[in-house]
């Protein structure tokens, strides 16, 4: 689905990314654990194309499995958003717009979806998210949790095979944190691809079947959860889930 | 779309059965007696200030005078029938400026963002526009354009002064709105155009459909400040022979040697724009309430 090579990227002469490798199955949920600033946001960032690499490559691979290079300058960017898209922590939906709205518009203008076809497909992902009641509220009504759950039902109404979430649970309160993980979990049904950068090391070994350690740029140590988690082979991971037992 | 953004969800007011105890009834009678006390001393303090002016201006050396010259009764009858007539001029103008003026703005400030290379010359047009004319005195442009477009005898060129005093005030105007609607556009948070990029929508369309919108609302209570101010500047096109309230007031007084005509103008082009400056205050705080309650 998504094949990353030796991908670098660099803000005023500081490396981000040091040179990541990693290969993304359909449908795999592959979780990136690290302390802040390790490069987690900046690897999501780039595979959405908000940011421009300084080397290395992304492939990005259709049904038929035919890759296509993203990171070619030449390629049609909206395109590629279309198919990859991404939830931020701070949800950022738009605040001018209804819930219904916010879920609408993206697919009508970018996707060529029509009004209707839109609308019945926005409804059915509020119900999923279990936000069915408050499609005509105003985004600044909603608590946290609900406004995450709209930001991922923004995503999700574009019909992306691979969606990458960034920290999405950050800055929720702990008791809204599972409502949102919730429908994280509920996303393998689709066999969509989540890349998602997390701190909560209880859902990374439940849901994920990747758990990749990123420490100054690099992956230290990649592999099923299981392993990470209970026998990690580099003592930079064993140190910094250490600090998350305590 | 059937489903309209709903009115701000707000918590149902519970019916409480609770009597305020002892201690928070002196609370609440202390709390009345400061309000009446604060009440109080705003309202004796404004009488006695305004009392003053008053009677400052009132005992003057001159003051009969002046009354005469410029608050008579009967002056001021006898001129608002001709002034108030010419005033719809002022509104028209208004009217038609402001129209003219939104979209030369709009158009003006959307160039200067947008970064596609192809605008290049477009936004150095852009530039050079809201510099000139934001640093050119509204008076002269009106003259220039009042007495100059004529004088070029272009085909095609208007001559009709309500037209080239609507040229002027919107090339003076739109320069100044143009630099409101920018400040506008670029106060939207970047990730706000990061979202909207990151579904896929188009730089073009993000601006459209989420950037603006927000942009728009946020600066509507300066832009109607710059209308309450391009209200009276309609008084300006009198230079170039418009008849409008304050030429019609300006004929009145040279005619019958008094000046109340002058005060009539002033009153009708008050009037106007209280209700703006208003409506302009009203938006304001309703806008900071929501900015706040969208924490």
């Amino acid at each position: 689905m998504l094949r990353i090579e030796q991908l670098r990227k660099s803000y005023h002469g500081t490396e981000v990314l040091r040179g990541i490798d990693l290969t993304v199955e359909p449908g795999q949920v592959v979780c990136l654990i690290g302390a802040s600033g390790s490069g987690k946001s900046t690897l999501l960032r780039c595979l959405n194309l908000l940011e421009t690499v300084d080397d290395g490559t992304v492939w990005l691979a259709d049904e038929s499995g035919a890759e296509q290079d993203v990171t070619d300058p030449r390629v049609d960017v909206d395109g590629v958003r279309r198919r990859v898209g991404i939830v931020f922590q701070a949800y950022n939906l738009f605040p001018h717009l209804s819930v219904l709205q916010n879920l609408v518009l993206a697919p009508t203008r970018a996707a060529g979806v029509s009004r209707q076809a839109a609308r019945e497909r926005a409804l059915a992902l509020l119900e999923r998210v279990g936000l069915a009641d408050k499609a005509g509220a105003s985004p600044d009504a909603l608590s946290g949790g609900q406004q995450q759950r709209v930001a991922l039902a923004r995503a999700l109404a574009m019909d992306p095979e691979v969606l990458l979430l960034d920290e999405i649970t950050s800055a929720l309160d702990p008791l809204l944190v599972g409502e949102v993980l919730d429908v994280v979990k509920g996303l393998r049904a689709d066999g969509i691809a989540v890349v998602m950068a997390t701190h909560e090391m209880a859902f990374a070994r439940e849901a994920s079947d990747v758990v990749a350690f990123l420490a100054d740029g690099e992956i230290v140590e990649i592999g099923p959860p299981e392993q990470l988690f209970d026998a990690p082979r580099d003592p930079r991971t064993a140190a910094f889930l250490a600090r998350f037992r305590s | 779309m059937a489903v309209r953004r709903g009115r701000r969800a707000r918590a149902e007011p519970v019916l409480s059965t609770h009597q305020p105890s002892e201690r928070q009834q002196a609370r609440e009678r202390y709390r009345r007696s400061r309000a009446l006390r604060r009440g109080s001393v705003a309202a004796v303090s404004t009488v006695v200030v305004l009392g003053l002016l008053l009677l400052g201006v009132v005992s003057s050396p001159g003051w009969d005078r002046v009354q005469r010259t410029f608050f008579d009764w009967q002056d001021a009858k006898d001129s608002v029938g001709p002034i108030t007539e010419a005033f719809w001029l002022n509104v028209r103008l208004f009217v038609v400026c402001e129209v003219f003026i939104l979209v030369v703005a709009l158009v003006v400030a959307v160039v200067r963002v947008v970064p596609s290379p192809a605008m290049a010359p477009l936004r150095l047009l852009a530039t050079i526009y809201t510099d000139v004319f934001r640093g050119t005195p509204t008076l002269l442009v009106v003259l220039l354009v009042g007495f100059g477009v004529p004088a070029l005898d272009l085909a095609g060129a208007p001559t009709s002064l309500f037209w080239l005093g609507v040229i002027a005030l919107t090339l003076s105007y739109g320069a100044y709105v143009a630099e409101v609607i920018r400040a506008g556009i670029l106060s939207v948070h970047p990730t706000q155009w990061a979202s909207g990029r990151a579904l896929g929508l188009s730089y073009g369309r993000t601006l459209r459909h989420v950037v603006l919108p927000q942009a728009l609302r946020r600066v509507t209570p300066p832009l109607l400040n710059d209308f309450v101010s391009l209200q009276k500047d309609t008084a300006l096109l009198s230079v170039i022979g418009l008849v409008e309230a304050l030429r019609q007031a300006n004929i009145i007084s040279n005619r019958d040697f008094v000046f109340t005509p002058l005060v009539v103008a002033a009153v009708l082009f008050i009037a106007a724009t209280i209700v703006l400056a208003r409506l302009a205050d009203w938006l304001t705080v309703r806008s900071m309430r929501r900015e706040a309650g969208g924490l």
